[in-house]
């Protein structure tokens, strides 16, 4: 089996996968880091979005040896310690977070937003999301949390 | 005062570890020495199954074990059972057709299940399954109800007509009496789509034995790990509760998909014990939706007979509702007890009749999904009433007020069954009228006319029955278990808390919300106590989370357990303050003598009941830990009124939601933003049966939405904000006076957006539209209203 390494929330990390391996799985499953979720099976749902060399990417789109090199963040690289990044802190604040299962793809994906576009209108928002399923919150507080996450990140 | 009790919103305790990826779902679980499932599930929707050849499967790499039917059966595997035993019309029970959970002999549906291979890896077991070789005879599906009836082809050969229970609710004759005597008869034909669940985490599992102690262990995505003990032990497996565990971890989303005792649970417990290893189960999305449980499927003719005036005077329904290929744990009970037990809805109509044809069809099983019967029933009524207004020519919000009970009514016997406790339907009515502005909608459709869009506004009232339920009355009406719940509120010797509940969360912050019961209650802040559920080995007993009951039910009895607690450390501090246990106060975390300065904290009656030094020990024993069974008198009652306002662009039939506006009664509120987010969560859901979402079975029963590519799921972009307030009414059956917030708006919202898109269209002469009423589908009604048009 090939070795695939790659540097995941700032540690280098390497493991032997079946060339098959999504780098989905190579995270949940290799490095046991189960943040990243896996919702769908045909890259609709957007649970598993982490970034790759900058960008959100579905991590279900990707074989985890497409990504040998890469750099790669997912959910559980943004916390300080206890102290949440300030995305996180507007998704608590506003309730934008039932269940919690889309939720890490959900604030990657809006960590991604704001990076492009520092201060997006509320239909910006919804058309972004148009990759991230939720079921739970109707979409109305996610909405409310990134637009307050993107106002805390403006400072 | 701790700022943490009931009324206020404090943000979740949960969200902590969900927001960095810390929480703990089924798949995010691995045990040592692992191994891992794959389901081979039949293509066929209706097959015999005359051979399945699994001796190049066993040989393949990796893999442990494969096993079929034959097996199960062979070692005398029960029958997935039903929970709820719905009468015939002539008192006979219904049919109950075995449900085995590896198929023997046939299969019914795309998806049964047909074996389980058990490998090293996922991908060995998933590879392996594909060299079974299984010789099916595949036979004529059936998939529509009237095809079903008809009774060419037998889903079950023991069940005639395909038919499951032929029930009745009311009383017959006093409609037709009504009907008799009517001014006006109005009636409507409706299907209610159906649904297909999709939680987003898809179901998973993982099953253990312990050959040292004979002890068996599940994780599992359920919503009542009790429910399953008791049902796959029980029933399935035998196998007697102290020998079986079951934990439902963090579990993403269920909206009722994940009450049922599903196949995969029996299979991968029963194999446990086989191959003597763990072994670990997830769905891919697309086994999701071929085998969860689906939603509605309702087929309904209803009439409404008014007097002149247009007062309510009877009501007529007949109901066939599609049960699927076997009946699933409530499946019986949603288009029955909890559907047409609402059909008086907020009205004083005085005559009802009821009823309901059960179908088996060669589909996946349908059963409770977010409202279970009630948004069925909703539907119904409020597409008829406002039917009934444009036939008979009386404004919708008059007609509607006229037949609403009113609060001095309550409590108002209706004449299919329910008592409702307490409400006040006209209140919130007029508050969701004033906060839409009603009044000011011609002016807004005229501004739209000018812009080439077509306007529209509807209405929805509606009332339901949650807090599920009285054990007695559901016991009467054919429930198998009771429905009380059970709290153990245990205080630890420094006086933090830890409180075992029988409901779960997945998503409903029950962990927030309980934990402020407690707060209240002992007046200690929220971060001393740790709300537990989902543990058959912690948690003493429970039935679980759904028909929003976990407040209304599980509520009552932390709160009789904690008023236990206080009771005993009363004596305590009457003890060590050496006075009367009757002066002995308390408030705000601390015992007080009445009349001195006297004084204990609340962690120090704690301290004494674990190192009872000085302590009444001929009166009471040690320790601060106490259990509470809490069983409703009735149900509880959510009512409320939602109004929806939409612009149609008639070049393309897409239909924009302008405006959403939902007035809840739910009774007290404990956690306001944690009741706001459940309402939005159900208004999306209501928003997209009544837009988007439909799932379709081709004739052969080949499931055509089978992945997000086909089924549309409500995306940001597709919804509006929300307007949403609670206007409760105190008072409802239980001492915390909740009623439940979980399914309002998945109940209230779609005959809203029908009836404004209908509004819309209605100077086109469009009167129908049937949900999903997607944009094709308005934009076809459109054309065809103008090829009429044209014609005349």
């Amino acid at each position: 089996m090939p070795t695939v390494s790659m540097t995941v929330n700032g540690k280098s990390v390497s493991a032997e996968v079946e060339p098959r391996t999504l780098l989905v799985q190579y995270l949940r499953e290799s490095l046991g880091m189960t943040g990243t979720h896996v919702g769908c099976d045909t890259s609709q749902c957007g649970a598993c979005v982490v970034h790759v060399n900058g960008e959100s990417l579905k991590s279900c789109t990707m074989l985890a040896a497409q990504a040998e090199g890469a750099d790669v963040a997912t959910i559980e690289g943004l916390a300080n310690g206890d102290e949440l990044h300030p995305m996180q802190e507007a998704f608590r604040e506003n309730h934008g977070l039932q269940c919690g299962f889309c939720t890490p793809g959900m604030v990657m994906s809006a960590l991604d937003l704001v990076q492009k576009n520092p201060d997006p209108s509320e239909q910006e928002v919804r058309e972004w999301l148009e990759g991230n399923l939720c079921r739970c919150t109707g979409y109305h507080n996610i909405v409310k949390s990134i637009l307050a996450g993107a106002e805390a990140l403006r400072g | 005062m701790t700022g943490t009790g009931i009324g206020a919103s404090v943000k979740r305790v949960e969200d902590q570890r969900f927001l960095t990826g810390n929480g703990n779902y089924t798949d995010d679980i691995n045990r040592p020495g692992q191994s891992h499932a794959w389901i081979l599930r039949s293509p066929h929707a209706h097959a015999t199954l005359n051979s399945v050849d699994i001796s190049k499967a066993v040989k393949a790499e990796g893999v442990i074990a494969v096993f079929t039917g034959a097996d199960m059966a062979a070692d005398g595997v029960g029958s997935i059972p039903c929970g709820w035993q719905i009468h015939n019309k002539d008192g006979s029970p219904m049919m109950e057709p075995g449900h085995p959970p590896l198929a023997h002999e046939k299969v019914r549906y795309v998806g049964d299940q047909v074996a389980i291979v058990i490998a090293a890896t996922r991908d060995a077991a998933r590879d392996a399954a594909e060299l079974i070789e299984v010789d099916y005879g595949v036979l004529p599906a059936v998939v529509d109800m009237d095809s079903a009836l008809a009774g060419g082809t037998l889903v079950h050969d023991d069940v005639p007509n395909n038919r499951c229970f032929d029930w009745e609710i009311g009383e017959k004759d006093a409609v037709d009496e009504a009907f008799a005597k009517a001014d006006h008869v109005v009636s409507i034909d409706l299907v209610n789509n159906r649904l297909i669940p999709n939680a987003m985490e898809p179901r998973a599992a993982i099953s253990d034995f312990d050959r040292s102690t004979s002890q068996y262990t599940l994780f599992t995505t359920s919503q009542n790990p009790h429910v399953i003990r008791l049902l796959m032990g029980a029933f399935v497996l035998q196998i007697p509760e102290h020998k079986l565990r079951v934990v439902a971890p963090d579990v993403g989303g269920g909206f009722g998909s994940k009450i049922f005792h599903y196949a995969e649970e029996a299979i991968l417990t029963w194999a446990a014990a086989k191959v003597h290893q763990p072994i670990k189960w997830t769905a891919e999305r697309s086994e999701s939706f071929a085998t969860d449980a689906h939603g509605r499927d309702h087929e309904s003719h209803a009439e409404l007979a008014l007097d002149k005036s247009g007062k309510f005077l009877g009501l007529r329904v007949a109901t066939k509702a599609n049960i699927g290929a076997y009946l699933s744990t409530f499946g019986s009970s949603v288009p029955t007890y909890l559907y047409a037990t609402l059909m008086a809805g907020v009205y004083t109509t005085p005559a009802i009749y009821a009823e309901v044809q059960t179908v088996f069809t060669n589909t996946v099983p349908v059963d409770a999904y977010r409202g279970a019967g009630r948004p069925e029933c909703t539907y119904l009524l409020e597409r008829l009433v406002t039917k009934a207004a444009r036939d008979i020519g009386i404004d919708p919000v008059e007609l509607r007020k006229m037949n609403m009970i009113q609060p001095d009514q309550y409590p108002y016997q209706t004449p299919v069954a329910l008592q409702y406790d307490c409400g006040d339907s006209p209140a919130t009515f007029e508050s969701a009228l004033k906060a839409s502005d009603y009044a000011g909608f011609e002016k807004r459709r005229t501004d739209a006319e000018k812009s080439g869009k077509l306007r529209g506004i509807g209405i929805s009232t509606y009332i339901e029955a949650c807090g599920i339920a009285p054990s007695a009355v559901a016991g009467a009406l054919g429930a198998r278990a009771g429905l009380y719940e059970s709290a153990q509120v245990r205080v630890h010797p420094t006086g933090s808390v830890t409180v075992y509940t029988g409901t779960h969360s997945h998503g409903q912050g029950h962990e927030t919300t309980f934990a402020q019961l407690v707060s209240e209650s002992f007046g200690i802040p929220i971060d001393q106590i740790e709300i537990s559920h989902g543990d058959t080995d912690q948690v003493q007993f429970g039935m679980g989370t759904y028909g929003s009951r976990s407040l209304a039910v599980g509520g009552p009895a932390i709160l009789n357990a904690c008023n236990k607690v206080i009771d005993k450390a009363k004596k305590i501090a009457a003890h060590i303050m050496e006075a009367d246990v009757s002066d002995i106060e308390f408030a705000d975390g601390k015992f007080t003598v009445a009349g001195t300065d006297k004084e204990m904290a609340f962690a120090e009656i704690s301290l004494a009941a674990y190192v009872p030094h000085n302590y009444p020990i001929e009166e009471i024993e040690p320790g601060l830990d106490e259990n509470a069974f809490y069983d409703p008198l009735n149900f509880s009652f959510p009512g409320g009124a939602h109004i929806c306002e939409v612009e149609i662009d008639p070049e393309t039939g897409d239909v924009e939601v302008i405006s959403f506006t939902a007035v809840d009664d739910v009774g007290r509120v404990v956690n306001p933003m944690i009741v706001e987010g459940q309402v939005h969560g159900g208004l999306a859901q209501g928003l997209g049966q009544a837009m988007l979402e439909g799932c379709v079975y081709d004739d052969d029963g080949q499931l055509l939405t089978g992945s997000y590519m086909d089924y549309t799921m409500p995306r940001a972009d597709d919804l509006p904000n929300f307007s949403v307030a609670t206007q409760g009414v105190m008072g409802a059956s239980n001492p915390l006076e909740v009623k439940g917030v979980g399914e309002v708006g998945a109940i209230g919202s779609p005959p809203a957006v029908i009836n404004a898109i209908l509004d819309a269209l209605a100077p086109l002469g469009v009167d129908d539209i049937s949900m999903p009423a997607t944009s094709q589908k308005v934009w076809q009604a459109i054309q065809e209203s103008n090829v009429r048009q044209a014609a005349e």
